[in-house]
């Protein structure tokens, strides 16, 4: 296929549409409305379901019933709206229900702005919802990886039974960029013979459910759910390493602000400073391994994100101690400016060369 | 060999229920598992059990079951609904579930006019929590969260679902029964199955309201609570239709 010039938000429906999502529940929320616009218009003409829900809560038990009922679906929201999808998330969490999630983060906290934010990294990797449970969180730098990682999402989650949140910011679904649908490598996907279908002839009734009033049950119930998210966690890193050959820092970005801190890596060469970037592409699982390997090969880390310091907590678990682990961030919808990271950087190799 | 004259409705699992003597919850189970299986509709239905009493509604109805969030049943039958047109989706709600934390899912999904049927269990109170006041409380009644009696100054009077979700174009089929004695019994069964024929014949959303009974939290004997509800629900819920389009009559 060629590459077409495609805007982020429209892009992401293109890509859910192309993997075979037919239905659609959402409730419109700056900076992200395009995308169920995109869906209202472009779903019927594929044969699937555009429904605008009565909320947030409504449209993410609208995901539940009908992934439940053994479709490929999904919603859309940003920060304030996802935090109102949260019960809604663990209960899907807790049944194992496939769907996918996207969250075009906005600055916060409370109704916040809606300019970009990575504020709600903490939300999205540790959590969100009541009770232990873990989902693929995917964020991309591109539009071109934003489709690729749609289209992908929609598989881990068949393949585990488990929500997926894809997350970006206003910055990624406004831009264009040229795009070409493909398809993900081929993963084996368990047939969906728990949906809620009718029993027709199958003999048996099918249950979806995330209640088990017996302790013991619960607990058995949190053990296999585990030994899940312990196979996600082996199987479903994916991150970037550039520039990392012994530079004298690495900087840590995900999403928008990684492509800000490569341009400033190219600022840092041309004053002679060497900086790489680790940049992690699923926040859960979170690609510790990486950071402690790489702890060896520079003289310290720079977290950079759009927030007060959330993903860098991670890191510091990923760098165990070797080296010291810095924080830049701007927040509430405020974009980090390369001149004031390169700033950054020199303050800290000041006191480190 | 002796005729079979009674048994239990294949649309009931073999299994004990979980609810207080006196509590007619097993009375309007069985009713809709009877129009289920005389429908012959129970290898395509999908139920949405909610949460309160009726929690472990998808142990005893003998068809595919999910199981909602608190109030949001609705929501969830009208996911399932729109991926299975073909199928009959019910959710069996409570009026703490479907009348105070899900009353948004509700009225949507009937303003929609989602083609499924909501069986919605009145007795004006919140049982499974253990007693506290229900948006369906009555004036003056006692819970353990209205200890003196609800006081319509404090905490407003009663809603009146049926009433109200009359108002609205989307649904096909409301009315209110109860089951307190034999021929509300019938009458009960009746309007359920009208509501699923209806939903069936895709004509819009269904509910049926029916007056339950809670002698554990009303705190009086199962006879007494029969009667306490004919005396002091009915007045204020009166049994009847109110919404029935023009194709369901």
């Amino acid at each position: 296929m060629a590459k077409v010039l495609m805007k982020g938000n429209e892009a992401i429906g293109a890509a859910a549409i192309k993997a075979g999502c037919k239905f659609f529940f959402g409730y419109p929320i700056t900076p992200q409305s395009e995308l169920p616009e995109y869906m209202a218009r472009e779903m019927p003409k594929a044969g699937a379901t555009f429904l605008q829900a009565e909320s947030e809560v409504a449209a993410i038990n609208m995901v539940y019933g009908a992934a439940g009922a053994g479709a490929r679906v999904m919603t859309s929201s940003s920060s304030p709206g996802i935090s109102l999808k949260q019960e809604g998330i663990s209960y899907i969490a807790g049944s194992e229900l496939p769907c996918l999630i996207v969250n075009i983060i906005r600055g916060g906290p409370g109704l916040g702005g809606i300019q970009p934010a990575q504020s709600d990294y903490f939300q999205a990797t540790k959590g969100g919802g009541h009770g232990d449970y873990k989902m693929v969180v995917l964020a991309p730098a591109s539009v071109q990886e934003l489709t690729d990682l749609m289209m992908e999402g929609f598989d881990i989650a068949d393949q585990y039974r488990n929500p997926v949140m894809i997350i970006g910011d206003g910055m990624l679904g406004q831009m264009m960029e040229p795009v070409e649908l493909r398809e993900p490598q081929k993963r084996n996907l368990p047939p969906k013979d728990w949906a809620t279908t009718g029993t027709g002839g199958r003999g048996h009734t099918n249950v979806i459910n995330s209640l088990f009033i017996d302790p013991a049950e619960c607990e058995k119930h949190n053990l296999r759910l585990k030994a899940k998210f312990d196979e996600m966690e082996k199987n479903e890193k994916k991150y970037e390493i550039f520039n990392c050959d012994n530079p004298d820092l690495i900087a840590v970005a995900y999403g928008t602000t990684a492509r800000i801190v490569k341009t400033v890596i190219d600022k840092c060469k041309e004053e002679g400073i060497n900086v790489g970037l680790i940049r992690p592409i699923s926040l859960w699982p979170f690609p510790y391994e990486v950071f402690e390997e790489y702890a060896d090969k520079t003289k310290a880390f720079l977290s950079v994100e759009m927030s007060l310091g959330q993903m860098v907590e991670d890191v510091k678990l990923g760098v165990n101690g070797k080296k010291p682990v810095h924080f830049y961030g701007r927040t509430g919808g405020m974009v980090p400016v390369p001149d004031d990271i390169v700033a950054e950087i020199k303050k800290i190799l000041g006191g480190a060369k | 060999m002796a005729e079979m004259v009674f048994q239990r409705t294949k649309g009931l699992q073999d299994r004990p229920f979980h609810y207080c003597p006196g509590c007619t919850h097993g009375i309007i189970h069985r009713l809709v598992a009877e129009v289920l299986e005389e429908l012959d509709v129970l290898d395509k239905a999908i139920g949405v059990a909610p949460v309160g009493c009726s929690v472990f509604a998808y142990d005893y109805f003998n068809c595919d079951m999910q199981e909602a969030a608190h109030g949001r049943a609705p929501a969830v039958a009208t996911g399932i609904k729109r991926v299975h047109p073909d199928k009959v989706v019910f959710s069996y709600q409570g009026d703490g579930d479907l009348a105070s934390i899900g009353t948004a899912e509700i009225v949507h999904a009937a303003m929609r006019g989602e083609k499924i049927t909501t069986i919605f269990v009145n007795n004006a109170i919140y049982g499974m929590t253990g007693g506290q006041m229900a948006p369906t409380t009555l004036v003056g009644q006692k819970a353990t969260t209205s200890p003196f009696g609800r006081d319509k100054d404090h905490a407003g009077s009663p809603i009146r679902m049926s009433e109200m979700l009359a108002t609205l174009d989307g649904p096909a089929y409301i009315e209110r029964v109860t089951v307190t004695t034999p021929a509300h019994v019938r009458k009960a069964k009746k309007a359920i199955k009208k509501a699923f024929q209806a939903q069936i014949e895709r004509k819009g959303f269904t509910m049926i309201e029916v007056l339950s009974t809670c002698p554990t939290n009303w705190g009086l004997t199962p006879v007494e609570a029969l009667r306490w509800l004919e005396e002091n629900m009915i007045p204020y819920y009166p049994l009847g239709v109110y919404k029935t389009s023009e194709e369901v009559k």
